[in-house]
């Protein structure tokens, strides 16, 4: 069930200029899935609308979820201040999430693009907890290539923890230099089956060499959200079929998704 | 609610002498709106809240005076690109552009839904030309669920039809009675703020014979992302939400309920029970709640609780009494 709840924060740090790594204690926790996201609300009055920030770590044991977000206006400046103890309000959990069904028995790649790396923590985390009490048959190969704008290579060594990590960066300071199609190329990196979030010419070309291959590919989209529930229709993507909500090919990307096989989304 | 209402819910007690669970202390909260009584004055805003499947899963629909659904029209509308929202100081703006399934799904599909809930149910209706608006109003002529039509002529996002009703007073007065023949509901006409003159709009409704008013819609802002230099909106116009524009809402509420006889259902930035009775002082027979419900999906049944309380600590036996009551 989705609420609006008071969560606590644990820690928080910059793991890279501008890119903060936060801890919330929240009950949400238990219910949350890898790509889900959260609603995260600034308390300066004038900024009165959730965040929505992707989930990058769930324990569902100490009930805490961990974000890493990067600072883009007033809202997730305002949250870089926050410190160990303070109570903030979250909404959540929100959004689809990656079905972890769709890896069994396949060479994965997971596929991240600066602010799109931190979801796929957890869903390379949960894939390789999905592999511990699987047959051999159903364990997945977990391959990850993330790109990045330089040298500062956030959540590289928790990715290695759990994937054979390939990585990407625009000036060449650090792995391929390019982007995350380079490194597939750099590399050889083959995959049956795809899951990327991050810039939007990221998940394009995502897009087209998955349809080249014929493979399926799972793509987390982004938009500007009022409600994050559904109700306010201000997220929509363009669809290949008729969407269940308005009938008119436009899907909610706080509900439908945000995650889509990227051949049902006109991205 | 503040201590200071909790407080006088105590206060109110003692006086009294009386347990809690007294009707005597329960104050009327029933309202009417062109004779359809509604068990408490707490209603949604178009828009903001789909037709009750989204936010059902927050708060609980039948503790509502209605729900009044998102815009319909004849046929589905994919409304505009994307972005559609951008939040501003205080507020937001939205372009969504009215996308929506059609009748045809919403009665298969919202109607039933809502019916299941002790609600009453107020349908907005969108058009782009008269003969639009007529289809879908006659279609709901029969659903004896519906109480009510509230007539989307406010819309400031679609680019023909909608608002080129609402921000003229003949083609305001045209089209409202054009409905009022083919409408088996009371029809409320939904005015848009962005006009020179607010109560000439009123008064054009109210000749045409509309039964009620609904305002504000939204009022037309614009915002620019100076990093890329581009609209914040794709629309690069988009209706502004959200408690800043509550004093115009206030202001103009007031005007229209000194210049018309018609019962007004008031909106504009409510986010809490105060504001809530600062719009039924001003002349409001019930309040819609929008964009609050973005930042506070429980806001409805809160201002509801809080409206109460208010109600307690004046002695207020009926909000009857606080409607029109500023001096």
């Amino acid at each position: 069930m989705k609420q609006k709840v008071m969560a606590k924060v644990i820690s928080q740090k910059e793991i890279a200029p501008s890119i903060f790594d936060m801890w919330l204690e929240t009950d949400l926790a238990k219910e949350a899935k890898p790509g889900q996201f959260i609603g995260v609300f600034p308390k300066d009055k004038s900024t009165l609308l959730p965040r929505p920030i992707s989930i990058c770590e769930i324990r569902e044991d100490r009930s805490a979820l961990r974000i890493v977000y990067r600072i883009a206006g007033k809202g997730t400046g305002e949250f870089s201040t926050w410190c160990a103890g303070d109570e903030v309000f979250i909404l959540g959990t929100l959004g689809n999430g990656y079905d972890l069904s769709t890896a069994a028995g396949k060479k994965v790649l997971l596929m991240g693009g600066g602010i799109g790396v931190p979801p796929m923590l957890e869903l390379a985390r949960e894939l390789a907890l999905q592999n511990t009490g699987a047959t051999e048959s159903d364990k997945c190969v977990i391959q990850s290539t993330m790109g990045y704008r330089d040298a500062q290579t956030f959540l590289k060594e928790d990715m290695e923890k759990y994937s054979t990590l390939y990585i990407a960066s625009e000036d060449g300071s650090v792995g391929t230099k390019g982007n995350v199609m380079d490194a597939i190329r750099e590399n050889s990196i083959t995959a049956d089956v795809i899951y990327a979030c991050g810039p939007m010419p990221m998940l394009r070309a995502i897009k087209a060499y998955a349809a080249e291959l014929g493979i399926p590919a799972y793509i987390s989209l982004e938009e500007h959200m009022a409600c994050g529930v559904g109700a306010c229709l201000g997220c929509v993507v363009k669809t290949k079929n008729v969407d269940h909500h308005s009938h008119v090919n436009n899907a909610r990307i706080c509900t439908d998704g945000p995650v889509f096989e990227a051949g049902e989304v006109e991205i | 609610m503040s201590g200071q209402m909790e407080n006088g819910q105590m206060k109110v007690d003692q006086e009294k002498n009386t347990p809690k669970a007294d009707d005597r202390t329960m104050p009327d909260l029933r309202t009417t709106i062109a004779g359809v009584e509604f068990k408490n004055p707490v209603m949604t805003a178009s828009g903001t809240f789909g037709s009750g499947m989204e936010y059902g899963e927050f708060v609980d629909l039948n503790l509502l005076g209605a729900v009044v659904t998102k815009g319909v029209a004849n046929v589905p509308w994919p409304g505009n690109p994307t972005p559609r929202v951008a939040e501003v100081y205080g507020g937001m703006l939205n372009a969504i552009g009215l996308q929506n399934p059609g009748i045809d799904v919403f009665m298969e599909r919202d109607i039933p839904f809502l019916k299941q809930y002790d609600t009453k149910i107020i349908v907005n209706v969108c058009g782009k030309s008269v003969q639009d608006y007529i289809d879908v109003v006659e279609r709901l002529g029969d659903e004896k669920a519906v109480a009510l039509l509230e007539i989307n002529v406010s819309c400031p996002n679609v680019k023909e039809g909608a608002i080129a009703f609402g921000q003229k007073a003949d083609a305001l007065y045209n089209i409202t009675s054009e409905l009022k023949k083919h409408a088996k509901q009371p029809i409320m006409m939904k005015l848009s703020p962005n006009v020179t003159d607010i109560t000439e709009m009123a008064r054009a409704a109210e000749a045409a014979g509309a039964d009620a008013l609904s305002l504000i819609n939204t009022i037309t802002g614009m915002k620019i992302d100076i990093h890329r230099r581009k609209f914040a909106i794709a629309n690069k116009t988009g209706g502004m939400s959200g408690p800043a524009i509550k004093p115009i809402a206030i202001r103009m509420v007031y005007q229209v309920a000194q210049a018309v006889k018609l019962p007004i259902l008031g909106m504009g930035g409510i986010a809490t029970a105060e504001d809530a009775i600062e719009f039924f002082l001003a002349g409001a027979s019930a309040i819609s709640v929008g964009a609050m419900n973005f930042v506070n999906p429980y806001a409805t049944v809160e201002i509801l609780d809080g409206i109460r309380d208010y109600m307690i600590h004046y002695n207020v036996r009926s909000l009857a009494e606080l409607i029109g009551a500023v001096q």
